[in-house]
């Protein structure tokens, strides 16, 4: 059998996967929307939450699509299709494949097509790499949730702050990885980026000047996303624009992106 | 209390099953493979490639579990786990609708709901790459139009500046110490960047909880 990474019997066993995964979302929403109605919760706000967290999921999904056009030029669609919708993400593919492509003498960006070897080997270190997740949950998620709940029984209201907490903890660390590249701003040596481009089929890496405010351009994207979410949450109170409260999130997140473009060509 | 317990076991069974289900269709993906076009693994590039790249993502797969279950809940924990995404998008997707519900996440309410927004959003994602990938040839010069290239890139700032706002301007006194720490650390230390950003999440989380439990000793919050 001839091999090539478009081969339809990939795209037939990644179909089969994405499909049993497909079935555990759909499992898990049946499951919790009849739990929702034994515990009495009100079904237009489930409704709401739905509509929201479908509309919401719209931009970085389509960002996912991205990333599988990235990759599909060297690995073919079928695999960035399955890495991308079953665990991984663009930046943890790309270094299990740059490795596993490495130790073959090949390379992500090289134009010399995969053997069935060289692809088999891929999988492999894609797969044994990413999978602690999926067999961890259930070996600990039941013991950290009871001990959650202990802490709730023994002091409810701490419950709640610790909960918070850990919120508000993983939502600092992002809010501080938008700053990351202030530092360019008083580092002159620190401005340019690195870049692996091909030059006659042999990965290079190149370093691109960019102006000392490049760093500035997540700060101000994430300053228009929060204005957005401040005049919402504003108008909200209005008992007419009640119903952006369902909207506000995806609203500030197009926002924001959408000023992406005119900051990225204005500051870098 | 006998019925709330015997859901969140139920919870607990059938995610056990479905992800060793889903782990062993993932590792037979490559062995079938394998065995269809009759080849054997290069085995001493697999080493050499594993040994280069699992101990990092085990260790980090680690940490990122003990430090998401507790916030994904229980039902979306398990899905989580399968597919993927989670700090740009599943638990974004789960807190905003704790929040809009009103719910605590401590509760069965907030773990019902956290479930049906995680839910939703795989099934939506999933979708959306199906379109993506059945449409690849259209779609490739739209979506790589160097037009939109900047807004793709600042995905992760255009979604915590109108989370970060939803969710501090609510937990104020315990959100300030924390953000400022961040602010300094990835400021000043150029080693902070996207890649080690998943680093620093536990350390933020764990230093906001001291914070915060030092206030509530003293009655500040």
């Amino acid at each position: 059998m001839e091999f090539s990474v478009n081969h339809p019997i990939i795209f037939v066993l990644v179909g089969v996967i994405v499909a049993v995964v497909l079935g555990q979302s759909v499992y898990f929403l049946l499951k919790a929307l009849r739990r929702s109605k034994q515990l009495g919760m009100d079904q237009t706000k489930i409704k709401k939450t739905i509509r929201t967290a479908a509309i919401f999921t719209i931009a970085p999904a389509v960002a996912i699509v991205i990333s599988v056009i990235t990759l599909s030029k060297k690995l073919g669609v079928a695999l960035p299709w399955l890495r991308l919708s079953v665990v991984g993400s663009m930046s943890y593919e790309t270094i299990a494949a740059t490795n596993a492509l490495q130790a073959m003498g090949q390379s992500l960006g090289s134009s010399t097509a995969l053997s069935a070897q060289q692809y088999v080997n891929v999988l492999l270190v894609m797969t044994i790499s990413i999978l602690v997740g999926i067999w961890l949950v259930p070996v600990v998620s039941k013991k950290l949730q009871s001990g959650m709940a202990t802490l709730g029984k023994r002091d409810a209201k701490w419950a709640d702050i610790f909960q918070n907490s850990l919120f508000i903890g993983m939502i600092s660390a992002f809010l501080g990885f938008v700053f990351c590249n202030m530092y360019m701003l008083w580092t002159p040596s620190a401005r340019f980026l690195t870049e692996t481009v091909v030059e006659n089929g042999v990965e290079v890496e190149k370093q691109i000047a960019v102006p000392a405010t490049y760093g500035l351009v997540p700060v101000c994207v994430m300053i228009v996303s929060a204005l957005v979410m401040v005049i919402c949450g504003l108008l909200m109170k209005k008992p007419k624009l009640k119903w952006l409260s369902e909207y506000a999130l995806p609203i500030s997140l197009v926002l924001g992106m959408a000023a992406a473009i005119p900051l990225t060509a204005w500051l870098s | 209390m006998k019925k709330n317990l015997s859901y969140m076991d139920s919870v607990h069974r059938d995610g056990t099953i479905w992800n060793l289900s889903v782990m062993a269709l993932l590792l037979a993906f490559p062995v079938t493979v394998a065995i269809f076009f009759g080849v054997m693994p290069d085995w001493a590039a697999l080493l050499s490639g594993l040994i280069a790249t699992a101990p990092l993502y085990w260790v980090v797969g680690v940490i990122e579990t003990v430090t998401f279950v507790p916030m994904l809940g229980a039902g979306g924990s398990y899905l989580s786990f399968v597919t993927g995404n989670i700090s740009n998008l599943k638990l974004p997707c789960a807190l905003n609708a704790l929040e809009q519900n009103g719910v605590s996440a401590n509760s069965e309410e907030g773990e019902v709901i956290s479930t049906i927004a995680i839910a939703t959003s795989s099934i939506v994602t999933t979708l959306i790459i199906i379109i993506g990938v059945i449409c690849i040839v259209p779609l490739t010069p739209v979506l790589e139009a160097p037009v939109l290239e900047p807004a793709f890139q600042q995905i992760l700032p255009a979604l915590f500046g109108g989370l970060g706002v939803a969710f501090v301007s609510k937990n104020w006194k315990i959100a300030v110490a924390p953000i400022l720490l961040m602010l300094i650390l990835f400021i000043f230390i150029p080693a902070l960047n996207e890649g080690t950003v998943g680093i620093m999440v536990p350390v933020s989380a764990l230093f906001t909880i001291a914070v915060a439990r030092i206030m509530y000793k003293r009655g500040a919050l």
